[in-house]
């Protein structure tokens, strides 16, 4: 459990992140909280020659909640998350989905970035920044760009983001409706069994908008967006819970591994699924 | 002179035994300032680390260590080549059979120690490690112990005769290349006849999985050799020092004057540090060989991958009885997966350790127990993990044979327990497989368990939950876990129980010095017990002075007397009984002493609390800090001058404690996800010495319970891979997995014991495994579940509820 060997950067600001990037390409990588990166350096199934961290780098922890859209720095640990009273009211599902992030020990020290950054799918804010159509503010040697959450991940630890790009903030509209994360978990600061992340709006008694999203069940977090679909002008009868989980069926490809085969996980993902948009709908 | 403390103060002054004294060990522990193996810093000091075989069985054909050799500050690297003119190259095991220090040839389970890095500190040792060529030919892996005795695959092909004849083993003749021993207990013959006449017959076939005691603190050592005066000091995790020193001994041919073996702070053991280890024998090879300190620690995935395991018995078992429940006779096999060599951790005797307590608590007039031990491809060990030799494996048999029996009569689990309980007047009871219990009261216990519970109640509770699930109201199932479990501790007496030819006797040293406070060292060492804290309480109602005043030190083999370690809960039963013995023999000396002092003849003293007092006027007495001082500094005609004992104590019988379990658990059948409401424990371990530090070890056996029976597994897929490596897969339960217990007791005292005390540490291990088991099984019995193997994790959970038709 010790490291290949590795040198240390802690550049002052952005630009010199971008410079060392740029000099050392994919022998270099950013680290924010450390806690996806250092095991995987540890266990040395990542090489990182370069390691570049990202903590004297200002402009990264704040969060702003405005009227329409809330704005979260990268480096806005999880904890800050859990505590930011302005957020709980803007956006609660960010704390609920935060309180079911590890402990707080991880939490004190995991980002928001690097939880969505790196790309694994076991982590929890992938599938909650698709459920909430979240946009990732990335910087690069061109510039600053936009990524759609949902358009980000496109298998285990690869993104959208290129090796020379830092991800920097997080915007999302700000929700609507009522919200729940469900997670089945086998311990405390255990990665999912299945999760999923549900906001759903309603109108005169019915769905109006439903928006989920479910994690470790495929090697990317999945959008399910047939099984919103599924929900939009129902009740939420027992036919449409049906048919919602039976769309995120569809959409997700668990494998199996240390928690359990894959039928049980599909089993259990429908579960999540029933109870998160049941107790999200009883919060519209 | 006018004694102005009362006699009850004086007790409460004393911190002796019943007392709920803080533990002394805390005050280092909680501040960050223990001081453990890992915290040794000597000058000049090396790392070694091992490289270690991905595969689980393959032979070696080559080792290339060039490339490590260049990597700036390692300085060595062994393998098993270097090691052999030394005749070190394989270990004797504890349980007789040898084990390779350094794969020789080949590997026989994936993790095994390859070649030795020897560095200047230990980041240079892991870049080595990961330069060391070794060149590997796959061979075909065992992982299933029924496969390994009949398959053509030889897996140690060193216990095969050159014309393919299979010498005796250990423990006799060997049926199969790949069987280790046959053990046999009870009556074959007369067993079979019962049960093939018996009125009601249950079986049932249980698999106990592999697991880990994972301590906190993993396994390590620092070995030190100084060529000048020829003396080698080796610190270590043991929880064992004197016996480590005794084999270091024996295998490296150094005399044992020259060996100085000291276990510091120890973070848990659970049986997991008692054999000896490759890690050991390599630095100590590499301290000789360089002229300077090594140290070795196992990182987290060493020590589950590698380091001794624990159970991985699958059992078969038949138990008979009387259509009204009179239990009858019972039968037991057990196919014993010990991996790629038998490092079992048992009394020599004792290849399956005391799995003979099989019986339990019951009057089973009838019993056979056969035990076929199997070497496969996974890493050796089948130590007792927070419970003596085997036996939760023996408790967890027949509290499940119970249940099923249970079933098969259509009966009530406690009221099937009562009618075969082992009747108080029938202690002491010489049990089928031969274990003489002490004493017990199974009854009285059980009957204020069930009445602390309401069990009635529970059973109405559940029958309407069973109701509300038909009826569509409810996805929670309940279940009632019920164990009794009776442990068989304190090993042992000298004449059934050896390791290697040591008794297992125990041992107590006291100096008291002048002042009237005193040192104790004993044979053992705590790894969080809480020795300290407990031996002094012991001494203080033995001999009359303060606990406070009372060292007590473990754990160095040229300050301490020779003892057998601490495990098996043994430390309480055998190191207790020669504390209080010793303690006897400085009280037998004081009241000469005060004798002398107070003018009258030794019998007209008599013992009272802290002071000898002249009988029929207690206004003349001598305190023991009076008699102390008088020890060195008045000539006494006849008496030595000082105030020392030394007892070594070879216990006339094991200690059976017992307890009555209860668990309420809540059960979702679509997630399999268990919720545990309420768990109660009742502890009989006789004696109390602290009542604090009892509860401290219910709540921590209880919790390493709950792991075991509810995830906590060691597994490997069919290629030898261990899928269990950290602590990600490998459950280790923290506060939030952990239910409120609440604990209770009776006290039935031993009646060989000096003090009466059993032993405890281990169980709430015994019996809380079973318990919790039993509350899942429980959960699905009214719908026709038997029997479902542990670990009860979610999707096991799951698997009987789809397998029952419950998710529709």
């Amino acid at each position: 459990m010790i490291p290949a060997a590795f040198e240390y950067y802690r550049p002052k600001d952005m630009a010199g992140v971008l410079s060392l990037l740029e000099e050392h390409g994919d022998d270099a990588r950013v680290m924010a909280g450390g806690h996806s990166l250092i095991p995987m350096m540890k266990l040395r199934m990542a090489e990182v020659p370069h390691l570049i961290d990202l903590q004297d780098v200002g402009g990264m922890t704040g969060i702003e909640v405005g009227t329409d859209t809330i704005r979260i720095g990268a480096m806005v640990t999880q904890a800050a998350i859990i505590d930011h009273a302005a957020l709980a009211v803007a956006a609660p599902i960010l704390r609920e989905a935060s309180l079911q992030i590890a402990d707080p020990q991880v939490r004190y020290m995991g980002t928001v970035g690097g939880n969505v950054a790196n790309g694994d799918p076991g982590n929890d804010m992938p599938g909650l920044m698709q459920c909430l159509d979240a946009t990732f503010v990335v910087v690069g040697p061109e510039g600053e760009r936009s990524i759609p959450a949902r358009d980000f991940y496109e298998a285990a630890y690869m993104t959208a983001r290129e090796d020379d790009e830092v991800l920097t903030a997080v915007t999302l509209p700000t929700p609507k409706g009522g919200h729940a994360y469900e997670k089945q978990k086998r311990k405390i600061g255990d990665y999912a069994t299945a999760a999923a992340a549900v906001q759903i709006v309603k109108e005169a008694g019915a769905c109006a908008s439903a928006s989920i999203a479910m994690t470790n069940l495929s090697d990317t977090p999945v959008f399910s967006e047939a099984a919103g679909a599924a929900l939009v002008g129902s009740t939420l009868d027992e036919a449409a819970l049906n048919a919602a989980v039976a769309a995120m069926l569809n959409d997700i490809d668990p494998s199996e591994d240390n928690r359990g085969p894959v039928a049980f996980k599909k089993h259990v993902a429908g579960v999540i699924l029933r109870r998160a948009v049941t107790r999200a709908w009883s919060r519209a | 002179m006018k004694d102005e403390v009362t006699r009850e103060e004086r007790v409460d002054n004393l911190k002796g035994m019943g007392c709920s004294r803080k533990r002394v060990e805390d005050a280092r522990f909680t501040q960050g300032k223990g001081n453990y193996v890992d915290d040794l810093k000597l000058d000049g000091m090396l790392f070694g680390d091992f490289v270690r075989s991905p595969y689980a069985h393959a032979r070696i054909k080559s080792i290339d260590t060039a490339a490590a050799l260049e990597v700036p500050g390692v300085l060595a690297v062994l393998t098993a080549a270097d090691l052999e003119p030394l005749g070190l190259h394989w270990m004797p095991t504890l349980a007789g059979d040898k084990q390779m220090v350094l794969a020789d040839g080949k590997v026989l389970f994936q993790g095994q120690e390859v070649a030795f890095v020897v560095a200047e500190d230990r980041f240079a040792a892991a870049d080595g490690i990961e330069l060391v060529e070794v060149d590997y030919e796959d061979l075909p892996v065992l992982v299933d112990p029924f496969e390994a005795l009949t398959s053509d695959v030889v897996l140690r092909e060193d216990l095969v005769a050159e014309d393919g004849t299979l010498p005796d083993g250990a423990h006799g003749p060997r049926k199969h290349a790949n069987h280790i021993f046959t053990w046999e207990a009870g009556d074959k013959a007369p067993t079979a006849e019962v049960i093939a006449n018996a009125e009601v017959v249950a079986e049932e076939s249980m698999y106990y999985h592999r697991t880990h005691p994972c301590p906190l603190e993993t396994c390590g050592c620092v070995a030190s050799m100084d060529k000048v005066n020829g003396k080698l000091t080796l610190w270590g995790t043991f929880q064992a020092p004197h016996a480590i020193r005794t084999i270091v001994s024996l295998i490296s041919g150094l005399e044992e004057h020259n060996i100085r073996v000291i276990s510091p702070d120890i973070g848990g053991g659970f049986g997991n540090k008692v054999g000896a280890y490759p890690g050991y024998v390599c630095s100590v090879v590499a301290s000789i060989v360089t002229g300077k300190p090594v140290k070795w620690i196992e990182d987290r995935m060493d020590n589950l991958m590698t380091t001794a395991f624990a159970r991985d018995y699958h059992m078969t078992g038949k138990i008979s009885a009387t259509k009204e429940g009179k239990i009858t006779g019972l039968q037991c096999h057990v196919t014993a997966d010990h991996g790629g060599f038998d490092a079992c951790a048992d009394p020599t005797k004792f290849p399956a350790g005391f799995m003979n307590i099989c019986t339990g608590s019951y009057d089973i007039p009838t019993a056979y127990l056969e035990v076929d031990g199997v070497y496969t491809n996974k890493a050796p060990g089948g130590v007792s993990y927070r419970c003596s030799f085997r036996v939760t494996e023996a408790v967890y048999f027949i509290e499940r044979m119970i249940e099923v029996l249970a079933i098969k009569l259509d009966m009530d689990a406690a009221e099937l327990r009562r009618i075969n309980f082992i009747r108080k007047e029938q202690f002491p009871y010489t049990a089928a497989l031969g274990w003489e219990y002490d004493s017990g009261d199974y009854h009285t216990a059980w009957d204020k368990a069930l009445k602390a519970v309401d069990y009635d109640g529970l059973r109405a509770e559940q029958a309407q939950r069973v109701a509300d699930f038909k009826a569509g109201k409810t996805r929670k199932l309940m279940g009632i876990g019920l164990s009794f479990f009776t442990e068989i501790v304190g090993a042992g007496p000298v004449k059934n129980c050896d390791i290697l030819g040591l008794g297992m006797f125990d041992s107590c040293e006291i100096r008291i010095h002048p002042t009237g406070s005193a040192i104790a060292r004993l044979g053992t060492i705590s790894q969080g017990q809480g020795h300290a804290t407990t031996f002094a309480q012991i001494l203080a109602s033995e001999i009359g002075l303060p606990a406070d005043s009372i060292t007590i030190e473990e754990g160095d083999t040229d300050t301490a007397p020779y003892g057998l370690g601490t495990y098996g809960s043994r430390s309480t039963p055998v190191a207790g009984a020669a504390t209080a013995m010793a303690g006897r023999k400085i009280r037998a000396k004081a009241q000469m002493i005060a004798a002398y002092l107070l003018e009258v003849h030794d019998d007209d003293v008599e013992f009272d609390v802290d002071r000898f007092v002249v009988k029929g006027a207690p206004e003349r007495f001598k305190t023991m800090k009076d008699i102390a001082f008088a020890a060195y500094n008045q000539a006494i005609p006849g008496i030595e001058p000082g105030l020392e004992a030394v007892s070594y104590y070879d216990p006339p019988n094991m200690t059976y404690p017992f307890g009555a379990y209860v668990c309420v658990m809540d059960i979702d059948v679509d997630t399999g996800v268990p919720e545990i409401r309420r768990f109660y424990a009742l502890d009989d371990c006789g004696t109390r010495i602290n009542p604090m530090i009892i509860e401290g070890q219910v709540h921590g056996g209880l919790t390493e319970a709950l792991a075991v029976a509810l995830g906590q597994e060691i597994a490997y897929d069919d290629m030898g891979n261990c899928k269990t490596g950290t602590l990600m897969d490998f459950f280790l339960p923290t506060a939030w997995e952990v239910p409120n217990y609440e604990t209770d007791f009776t006290v039935t005292p031993s009646p060989h014991h000096p003090i009466g005390a059993k032993g405890v540490g281990e169980s709430p291990h015994v019996g809380g495994v079973p318990c919790f088991s039993n509350a899942v099984q429980d959960a699905f019995r009214p719908f026709g579940n038997t029997h479902t193997n542990m670990p009860h994790d979610h999707w096991r959970i799951w698997k009987t509820a789809n397998a029952l038709g419950l998710h529709g």
